[in-house]
């Protein structure tokens, strides 16, 4: 017997006696032979529950937790501190045994809270429209680009080098596949080159894409961004924003942004080595019947009651198929609802005091760590939580003896930058304390 | 509390906090000292203030208005909406799973390599694959995945000319809108009369121009298409290959392999096959399994293994390059290698066969109320085409409808296309022959409901917290945030 099985052999038995068959061999009959496996899978026996936990915390214990480590690796990933309540709320089973919520009338918790969810995104970035989200931020840059082909009928996407690597690799991966060019521009001084930028766009250019803070964790112009993109109509200016960093930047809305994407791991979802994530899209109004994904709306029942049900589905794979604005036919339902909480409970003023005290530490921990000069900023720039630094020895070996003191270093910059060597990436956030940054600071100075 | 009915934004109160901070210990600077005053937004963000019990108690109230697999039974066809064990929730939140960084040194990180490592190998062996990639976030994004390795493969051997996908009339939508994104254009092909592939058609389908084939095996109608070596045959004379989209593939765990019967790439959906949870639509994650020839083309990076060590192998020239962000859903990898450790080659097998024994029982009971369009041996589910001898005006939707009353998530409705007024009902195998029993009377009183009252159908659900949401209002009138 098996504990997620119910069948008794009586059930069997009588079952198939309603079925008019004696085995239950009888009911894979359709199945040819010469497709058959015939054999026993090779994998495994059943196991306890028991046995299964210890071989799974034998593999957790392989790993170094950031709970026993001190950690200053951001790099599209952040280590905040997440309320209690959030996992409370994604624990219970009415959330996160529910399908996609295609019957309205039992699945209003669902819709409510996703219809929460755009509003406090769009609330965050400033946009007139988010949708129910998407995979990760990477994926988020792409869906973009993608719907800014779509919206403009051009085939030229222009992204800037300082926007994370993997957006850019999975944007090129996609590109690839539909016909659509990728077209880079170059760093200066840590920011995109807007000489460059301003060369590059014309009138076949769907659109811009920069990310700020930026791979480098320093805060682009995205006004002159603005006004370079929109000399040409039509074309798209998208910015990958971190939402922890809305608390006190200016909004995307504000500064002439036409589509907000980003990662919402900072929003209440743990670091799970890379995964479940949390793409979000927000966007002026005129992008709404192009946008990919799920999209909530308000509306009434046949009492006229307040309710939430899909909208706008005319997009959708499932009516439009092959004309479809995209695949998606999912969202990260679970990780937005953890976002949603998140959200609410630091709500007006906690969002805003995660990012003060982030970027208060982090700006400690640059002033620290530049004061003696064995690290030099690899950039002179503005920057929220996250900053390069540059040595004399390689960030590997560093990165190994600051291991043996119990610290995960910085992200290497020369593996995708080969340009910066000896440079890496440090993220300091709320969950850090003085003394770790200040032990931080004597360990590599005595590499160093 | 069935009748809460407040967003919270409705009861946000100027001055309340759901959240404390530590102080800072280091000595606090001006905010305009550290970053330049034009940057900064000065206004307030419009976020709510609530407590943390005002948190709690709004949130539990909206789960109370949801319906899941551990309320009831949730015989959603194509969905494998199975019973989520519990352990695994446990096993994705233990500490060394869940707090650790995407970027930490290998040596920090092998525990979870070594079980990606492990899920590829059992992935391979369920699949009859080659090489898996644990790295699509959901079905939808593992089909996206396998269909460019496709376009990968052919345009490695300058094949240039393949533009199209084949996909069957009863497909899901996802195979042609994916196929879209992928810059193919679609050709269709369609069943027969006994649900399955039309070969004589399909082989006027393919040509020099044909890409690919993208399958579910057993099809949407949960019918295993028995003529799959020779619909594999066809395809591959012709130079295209096939695709399997794993959505049914709890029908045939231990059974048959989508690697024996000719496919090239498969997806397998975690979410519905090996009992991680839907989640209200998502997170998902959808690995894919290839054959030899097109492991070189796989996104980056696969985890290998040297001596005792594992590692993120990049070192795939030919890689399409990346589908998403870092390595795949972890969390999700952890719950779907915690059931097959749980499950083991018996269970998984048991599974299927139980999973295709409740949808016959089913079948055999309700085709006595409901049109059965082809009556014959299914597997992990079927589909119903409304009700039979319908004298009233009472149409599929309304049956939906009217199971919410009696307790129900409805089956999958009006899918797929080929089928006309469809119920399309998966019980999944974690379902006992009492709850089926239980079904079936419900669906037997409905039936009789249709005819002697066909009104209280017509103006179902009646027991819900809303009744029937007006879609048309919503798509006209958008509002899709809260404006106060």
């Amino acid at each position: 017997m098996y504990p997620y099985i119910p069948h008794t052999d009586k059930d069997v038995e009588e079952m198939l006696k309603k079925l008019g068959l004696n085995d239950i061999e009888e009911l894979f009959s359709d199945i040819p032979e010469d497709v058959k496996l015939n054999r026993e899978l090779n994998l495994p026996k059943s196991k306890s529950e028991l046995e299964v936990r210890n071989r799974l915390t034998e593999l957790a214990n392989k790993n170094c937790s950031l709970s026993k480590v001190t950690s200053f690796l951001g790099a599209g990933a952040y280590e905040h501190y997440i309320p209690s309540v959030v996992n409370h709320i994604i624990s219970r089973s009415e959330f996160y045994t529910a399908y996609t919520p295609y019957q309205p009338e039992i699945s209003q918790g669902t819709l409510q809270y996703i219809f929460e969810f755009q509003t406090l995104i769009s609330e965050l970035t400033g946009m007139d429209v988010a949708n129910a989200s998407l995979y990760d931020g990477g994926t988020a840059v792409v869906e973009a680009a993608l719907m800014s082909c779509a919206y403009s009928k051009r085939d030229n996407i222009i992204i800037s080098k300082t926007v994370k690597p993997d957006a850019r690799t999975i944007l090129k991966t996609y590109a690839h596949a539909q016909n659509l060019n990728v077209i880079e521009v170059g760093i200066d001084e840590g920011v995109t080159d807007l000489d460059e930028l301003s060369n590059l766009v014309n009138e076949n250019t769907a659109a811009v894409i920069v990310q700020s803070p930026n791979f480098f964790g320093i805060i682009e112009d995205l006004e002159k961004i603005s006004e370079i993109t929109h000399k040409v109509k039509k074309t798209t200016l998208i910015a990958s924003v971190d939402p922890i960093s809305l608390g006190i930047l200016k909004k995307p809305g504000d500064l002439g942004v036409d589509v907000a994407v980003g990662e919402g791991q900072s929003l209440g979802i743990p670091l799970s080595f890379g995964g479940p994530y949390l793409g979000f899209m927000a966007a002026k109004k005129e992008y709404i019947r192009k946008m990919p994904g799920r999209i909530v709306g308000q509306t009434e029942d046949m009492d006229g009651k307040r309710s939430f049900v899909l909208t706008l589905t005319a997009r959708e794979q499932h009516i439009r198929r092959e004309k479809a604005t995209s695949n998606i036919c999912s969202n990260q339902g679970l990780n937005s609802l953890a976002a949603t909480v998140y959200m609410v409970t630091l709500g007006k003023k906690g969002i805003r005091e995660v990012a003060l005290k982030s970027a208060q530490m982090a700006h400690y921990a640059y002033d620290e760590l530049t004061k003696s000069g064995k690290a030099k900023p690899l950039f002179n720039k503005p920057f929220f939580i996250e900053f390069a630094l540059k040595t004399d020895k390689p960030t590997e070996e560093i990165n190994q003896k600051l291991l043996e003191n119990g610290i995960i270093g910085g992200y290497d910059l020369s593996k995708e930058y080969p340009q910066y060597e000896n440079s890496s990436l440090y993220a300091v956030t709320e969950v850090r304390k003085k003394e770790e940054i200040d032990k931080l600071k004597g360990v590599l100075e005595a590499i160093l | 509390m069935r009748n809460y009915d407040k967003l919270i934004f409705e009861i946000s109160k100027p001055g309340r906090i759901g959240y404390k901070l530590p102080e800072l210990d280091i000595e606090e600077k001006p905010i305009e000292s550290l970053i330049p005053e034009e940057l900064l937004n000065k206004e307030e963000l419009n976020l709510p203030e609530v407590s943390e019990v005002d948190v709690i108690r709004h949130y539990t109230n909206l789960s109370n208005k949801n319906y899941g697999v551990d309320t009831g039974f949730y015989p959603l066809g194509s969905c494998t909406m199975k019973y989520n064990p519990k352990i695994n929730e446990d096993m994705a939140r233990l500490d060394g799973f869940a707090n650790i960084h995407p970027y930490q040194p290998l040596s920090c990180v092998q525990g979870s390599l070594e079980l990606m490592y492990e899920l590829q190998n059992y992935l391979c062996e369920i699949s009859g694959m080659d090489q898996i990639t644990l790295q699509p976030a959901a079905g939808a994004h593992g089909e996206l995945t396998g269909v460019m390795l496709i376009k990968a493969y052919h345009e490695s051997r300058n094949d240039t000319k393949r533009n199209k996908i084949i996909v069957p009339d009863s497909a899901h939508g996802t195979n042609p809108a994916t196929a879209a994104m992928a810059g193919y254009d679609i050709i269709e092909v369609k069943s027969t009369k006994e649900g399955l592939v039309d070969l004589d058609q399909l082989r006027e389908a393919v040509g020099e121009d044909t890409a690919g084939l993208m399958l579910t095996n057993p099809n949407t109608l949960g019918l295993f298409d028995k003529g799959i070596k020779e619909i594999a045959k066809i395809v591959h004379d012709a130079g295209g290959l096939l695709y399997y989209d794993g959505a049914n593939a709890n029908a045939i765990l231990g059974y048959a392999r989508p690697g024996d019967m000719g496919f090239d790439v498969v997806h397998f959906n975690l979410h519905k096959t090996f009992s991680t949870p839907h989640g209200g639509g998502g997170p998902g994650s959808g690995p894919v399994g290839v054959k030899k020839d097109l492991v070189p083309f796989l996104p980056v990076p696969i985890v290998k293994k040297d001596n005792d060590k594992f590692y993120l192998d990049y070192d795939y020239p030919q890689s399409i390059g990346k589908m998403k962000d870092f390595y795949g859903h972890f969390g999700i990898l952890v719950r779907a290698y915690t059931y097959i450790l749980s499950m083991g080659s018996d269970g998984l097998k048991k599974a299927s066969q139980m999973a295709v024994l409740n949808a016959n029982y089913l079948k055999e009971h309700l085709k006595e109320d409901y049109y059965l369009p082809i009556d014959t041996v299914y597997k992990h589910e079927f589909v119903l085409g409304g009700l039979k001898d319908s004298l009233s005006e009472v149409i599929t939707l309304d049956v939906a409808k009217r199971l919410l009353d009696y307790g129900y998530h409805p089956p999958t409705v009006y899918f797929p296309l080929i089928i006309n007024e469809a119920l399309m009902i998966e019980p999944t195998e974690t379902e006992s022959k009492e709850t089926l029993d239980e079904f079936i009377e419900a669906m037997k009183k409905i039936a009789k409901e249709a005819k002697e009252n066909p009104e209280l159908l017509k103006t179902a659900p009646h027991n819900t917290v809303v009744r029937r949401p007006n879609e048309v209002k919503a798509a006209r009138d958008i509002i899709v945030k809260y404006e106060g």
